[in-house]
């Protein structure tokens, strides 16, 4: 146990010392003007469709009374709780299939090639197509998967978007189905950077299974983990294809989340302001993420 | 076993895509809670290609607009993202690290919350209903991560390469041109991969930033989703011929791809 303890405590040591070499010299006065002309276009962008965009949105939502009246609204904390859950139920979810599935496909088997392609199928897929065919799947107790409920076990399925619970679900399974192949990719590129040197030690201290998981997987893998799920946690707060077209906010905008709910104020209802606000009301927490997330991007490296 | 699960969760909706595609009738397949269809019939199909089904006249108008976002954005993502990632990375300009931090602001922000200020922004910088609203607005979503992915992988070349070029008198433009983009091959095919994945995925600005007459194949869908009575066989057929081009571009690139995984692997 000792020699696995001490590559344990050496692996991410090690890893933090494989950053560049302290700068050499200052820039060349050509090499300077070539560099800033070369983050020049990437400058304009982040000012030109980022910024403006942002403060723009600022200056939409600035009255106060705005926020009043999403309080006092009960469409909007009900949407602030379904929120809540897609995002957390989703992307957890989402996250720890991924890591499981990763060291699944790390499997010497002659079938393990071919199912990783088909698994990878759902992230090629267009986004909008597959909610689209998940709605279908699922519409008014005769889409596929009651078809299949009643073929296979003679039970006829629920009104999958007459519930708010069974939409949200739905919603989030299909997030998932969507997504989870991306991160598992993520995830198996961060598996096969580990040394196999690191796990031979374990075989030979008796650590195997779910201990070889739990005792070097686990701490290795935790930061890309970490950093993957507070990405994919900013991402799923914007999603907003899946909801809107997999439930539709269906049964009467019950499973609508932030991001369907602000398009809604804003282009069905006319009311860009109160939309921009339901959107911007989220920044409290989505600001200390991506901090949280530029202070680990910063002190480690990581391979994505 | 966990195998078998994996092939049916994954292929389930795709076959759903196909079951309805390849049903002769209109609607009759997505509400009669049949699972299999008896009499296949490639009809769909052909009424997409001629244009002939109901509100797909103007299909492969439209399959054009997304591929001339999706390639653009592509293009554009991988020539912002490579020459800022060289110029921080390789070219030692300052403060780089802010370069990184402005990648994940952008982050903090979802695109989508932002929807109702670009629609505005777009009619003052005079891009109403014009694809470069949408081009722009899928080139900003995608650089961060084009940035952060480049700047991870240009570490993973030795500096003293630039440095032997420059003793040969190499300029910075010759050490982009000549070493940088050779060398990172890999991983632009990883950015140009995912910069086209996210135009092509992106249902939200096409419909809010276009008006009809400028349509992408991947709104029309969405436009007559809640109309039942739509010729769903023809629409679904046409979701499937949408969903292609990635999966081609994707393939061309595996070797690629295979590269930058086992490259980035090499480093421990």
């Amino acid at each position: 146990m000792s020699a696995t303890r001490r590559v344990l405590v050496a692996a991410p040591a090690a890893l933090k010392t494989q950053g560049r070499p302290p700068g050499r010299g200052h820039l060349r006065g050509s090499d300077c003007r070539w560099a800033i002309a070369f983050v020049a276009p990437y400058v304009a962008v982040f000012f030109a469709f980022v910024l403006y965009p942002f403060g723009y949105a600022l200056w939409m939502a600035r009255e106060p009374a705005l926020y009043a009246d999403l309080i006092a609204d009960p469409l909007y904390l009900r949407t602030v709780v379904n929120t809540v859950l897609f995002v957390g139920l989703g992307v957890n979810l989402k996250m720890f299939l991924a890591l499981l599935l990763s060291g699944f496909f790390l499997r010497p088997r002659w079938w393990i090639k071919p199912l990783l392609v088909v698994y990878v199928l759902p992230w090629l897929l267009a986004a909008a197509q597959t909610c689209i065919s998940f709605h279908w799947m699922l519409i008014d107790q005769r889409g596929l998967v009651d078809g299949l409920l009643s073929a296979l076990f003679g039970i006829d399925g629920p009104l999958w978007f007459n519930d708010r619970w069974l939409a949200l679900g739905s919603n989030i399974v299909a997030y998932t189905w969507k997504w989870m192949p991306f991160w598992t990719l993520i995830f198996l590129a961060g598996r096969m950077m580990i040394s196999r040197d690191i796990y031979d030690a374990a075989a030979v201290d008796g650590a195997t299974g779910v201990r070889r998981f739990v005792h070097i997987t686990v701490p290795l893998m935790a930061n890309l983990y970490l950093i993957c799920t507070f990405l994919s946690a900013l991402w799923t707060v914007g999603d907003f294809t899946t909801v809107y077209l997999v439930s539709g906010g269906a049964p009467a905008l019950s499973s609508e989340v932030l991001a369907t709910l602000g398009f809604h104020y804003a282009f069905d209802a006319a009311k860009p302001a109160l939309g921009v606000a339901a959107a911007l009301s989220a920044l409290p927490v989505l600001i200390p993420m991506a901090i949280v997330l530029m202070r680990k991007l910063q002190t480690s490296e990581v391979q994505l | 076993m966990l195998g078998i699960i994996l092939l049916i969760w994954s292929l389930l909706p795709v076959y759903n895509m196909l079951l309805i595609a390849l049903d002769p009738e209109e609607g009759e397949i997505e509400f009669a809670g049949n699972i299999w269809t008896s009499e296949p019939s490639l009809e769909g199909f052909r009424a997409v290609v001629t244009q002939e089904a109901r509100y797909l006249e103007h299909f492969w108008h439209q399959f054009a607009n997304s591929l001339l976002i999706g390639l653009s954005t592509m293009v554009l993502t991988v020539l912002i993202g490579s020459l800022a990632s060289f110029a921080v990375s390789r070219l030692r300009l300052s403060n780089g690290s802010l370069l990184t931090n402005a990648a994940l602001v952008t982050y903090a922000i979802p695109a989508s919350f932002l929807i109702a200020p670009y629609y505005r922004i777009m009619h003052l910088y005079g891009l109403s209903d014009s694809l470069s609203a949408v081009i722009a607005a899928q080139v900003t979503f995608a650089t961060p991560f084009a940035v952060l992915i480049l700047q991870l992988y240009a570490n993973l070349i030795p500096l003293e390469l630039d440095d032997a070029a420059r003793i040969e008198g190499a300029s910075a433009v010759q050490l982009y041109l000549r070493i940088y983009l050779p060398l990172m091959t890999p991983a632009l095919a990883v950015v140009a991969s995912y910069a086209l994945l996210l135009a092509w995925n992106d249902y939200l600005y096409q419909a809010v930033l276009l008006a009809v007459r400028n349509m992408t194949a991947s709104v029309v869908q969405g436009q007559v989703f809640v109309d039942a009575d739509a010729p769903w066989n023809a629409m679904m057929a046409a979701a499937i011929i949408y969903v292609l081009p990635p999966i081609a571009l994707l393939l061309s690139l595996r070797r690629y791809i295979a590269a930058s995984l086992s490259m980035s692997g090499a480093k421990v």
